[in-house]
């Protein structure tokens, strides 16, 4: 245990937990909005694999988003799939080098909506990698249009008036899904819009890679991420508008663990 | 290894396997089916892995991603599976991946979508079109040398013919010559140590490395498509000694022309014929050459007329240039019609021949 000495001076001053990069970052420079969720939860899944020792023998494969823009600051070796399309070449990755860590990086326009078949399949398979969903409920990098993930209500460039059940139909509980498949071990879903929210979430992604590398079987992870640009709102704002909206929808906790 | 009483489908997988391919993946269609079969089956006996995927996008998905690795991997369909490939062949291209393709046709109705691609933006792929199911064991086996050698998917085009016919082939690994080590693919030993690798089709590293960006990679591949043009044509010729008319021809269509050629040359008719084995880089200048003061240029090929641009393209106006073929299927739409015979492709080559122009020659 450590004491920390109130007779004296600090020796430094202090740090916020901010003020720490994960070692896995080659920069903390990003192009991403401020407010976006994304940094946070990839933050989680850096600290992830390095705590897990798992750093030199991983392999990501992110798909085509916002989140895209992390493929040249993360320092893990990584392959870069076109949009829908992570979890099959992940598979093939996966498939010639077993030992290995793989994981992707989606957006649910990404997983949910261009390459949905590709998830399922490869939970189905029992695929030993784990899947990590950012969901924000909007294709962020279009600059926020409705995404299959997008909940009754939400307003965005392609649902002006809000998302209407009759006439765009209703969003895809992606998470729940997957937990249905015999193939898939642990399904989990957290979000990053409060400290406890961010702490629950990183004990998620652990169990998901766990899962992974003790040959369990298929993992996933959804994390969801706040998206004030691409939801029309302020700032500020971004934490609890997803509490109140995408967060009553997609529900946090764990769907499956086995 | 002795020869081997073998369907063409089982030739070509077993000559895969035999060069190293160590993955693949497929979605079963006729009449590409068997291809998969065999690779479903001999590929775990060797340690590895042929995957039944869920649809043609996940096939190519999924060899993308063991490509990467720096294994050798396949994919394949027919041309209409491969239509469904289309984005990932054009972006594997881009991210130098050293895919190989089998499209076993129906007929050959794909030849543009071979030799132009039906992807987005400016990217080749080597096409092998082998004859018979000698040449396509010895084109499955260069097709891995020629996409690793120059880091482009290549395209093996076979087709019902040749998947279900059979012949005594040897499938031992034939010696193209050294390939370069592949110091670019990803096995994830380098996270963490400011090296890691990327794989990507946008010109783009990691930070302190970036890259040359979308755009100058993209130039950067200009150069390298035109070097594979320059260096990678290859091109059967015959009887074009004193030909007063070529017949061009592909694939095996091809075996059929040239059979019809021999047979009238033997009769004293002064003809010859032209196969371009590779229809990307197409032999222009063999075609050029062969073109060269006769009387007509023929162009034999089971659809609508599609080589016969890229012939045109070569002649450039030294001769009339003629399309004999036509699109010719068995009532499934699958198979062999009836235009792939010798005695109607003769009757089809006489029509032409009383049709050109006497006495072009000097």
């Amino acid at each position: 245990m450590t004491f920390i000495p109130t007779d004296a001076a600090p020796s430094a001053p202090s740090r916020k937990v901010g003020d720490f990069k994960p070692d896995l970052l080659l920069t903390q420079e990003h192009h991403l909005c401020p407010g976006c969720g994304e940094p946070l939860a990839l933050r989680i899944l850096l600290e992830t694999i390095q705590e897990l020792g798992v750093a030199d023998r991983t392999i990501a494969v992110p798909g085509i988003g916002c989140y895209t823009s992390f493929s040249s600051t993360i320092d893990v070796d990584l392959v870069q799939a076109l949009h829908g399309r992570a979890p099959s070449v992940a598979t093939g990755v996966k498939r010639m080098l077993p030992d290995r860590c793989v994981f992707t990086l989606q957006g649910d326009g990404d997983m949910v909506n261009e390459g949905l078949q590709e998830v399922i399949h490869t939970a189905a398979r029992g695929e030993a990698i784990t899947c990590v969903l950012l969901n924000n409920g909007v294709f962020g990098e279009t600059g926020g249009h409705m995404t299959a993930t997008s909940v009754i209500g939400q307003r965005t460039k392609t649902s002006l008036d809000g998302r209407d059940a009759d006439y765009h139909g209703y969003p895809i509980l992606i998470g729940n899904l997957l937990a249905q498949l015999q193939g898939a071990a642990y399904v989990a879903r957290g979000s990053v819009h409060s400290a406890g929210a961010v702490a629950k979430t990183k004990k998620m992604m652990h169990k998901a890679f766990e899962t992974q590398l003790r040959g369990g079987g298929f993992s996933f992870v959804e994390v969801l991420t706040m998206c004030p640009t691409g939801w029309f709102i302020p700032t500020a704002d971004g934490p609890g508008y997803m509490d109140d909206t995408l967060g009553q929808v997609h529900t946090m906790g764990e769907l499956k663990a086995r | 290894m002795a020869r081997r009483l073998m369907e063409g489908s089982e030739a070509m997988a077993e000559a895969a396997i035999a060069c190293g391919c160590r993955f693949f993946a497929g979605y079963p269609m006729t009449p590409f089916t068997e291809l998969l079969e065999h690779f479903a089956k001999k590929l775990p006996d060797v340690g590895g892995v042929c995957v039944n995927a869920e649809s043609e996008l996940e096939a190519v998905g999924m060899t993308w991603g063991a490509l990467a690795t720096g294994a050798r991997a396949a994919t394949g369909s027919t041309g209409q599976g491969l239509s469904l490939m289309q984005e990932s062949f054009a972006e594997m291209t881009l991210a130098e991946l050293p895919l190989v393709v089998f499209n076993m046709a129906r007929g050959q109705g794909d030849y543009f979508q071979s030799t132009r691609g039906g992807g987005h933006g400016d990217y080749r792929h080597i096409v092998l079109a082998p004859m018979d199911i000698a040449e396509a064991v010895e084109h499955t086996q260069l097709a891995f040398h020629l996409a690793d050698r120059w880091r482009n998917p290549v395209l093996v085009y076979g087709d019902y013919l040749l998947a279900h016919t059979s012949e005594a082939v040897d499938v031992s690994p034939v010696d193209f010559g050294p390939v370069p080590a592949k110091d670019w693919a990803v096995d994830g030993s380098l996270g963490g140590s400011g090296r890691s690798r990327s794989v990507s089709s946008l010109g783009i590293g990691k930070h302190g490395n970036l890259g040359p960006g979308i755009e100058a990679h993209f130039q950067a591949m200009v150069p390298k498509q035109e070097a594979i043009a320059a260096a990678e044509v290859r091109v059967e010729t015959g009887f074009l000694d004193g030909a007063e008319v070529v017949v061009i021809a592909f694939g095996t269509a091809a075996k059929f022309v040239r059979y019809v050629v021999r047979q009238l040359r033997d009769e004293g008719v002064p003809i010859g014929y032209v196969r371009p084995v590779t229809l990307w880089p197409f032999p222009y200048e063999a075609v050029a050459a062969a073109s060269e003061g006769v009387r007509g240029v023929m162009v034999f090929e089971l659809n609508s007329g599609q080589m016969v641009d890229d012939v045109r393209l070569g002649v450039l106006g030294r001769a009339p240039v003629q399309f004999i073929g036509g699109i010719s299927t068995d009532g499934s739409g699958f198979g062999v019609g009836d235009l792939l015979d010798v005695d109607v492709i003769r009757g089809r080559i006489e029509a032409a021949l009383s049709s050109f122009p006497e006495g072009a020659r000097a």
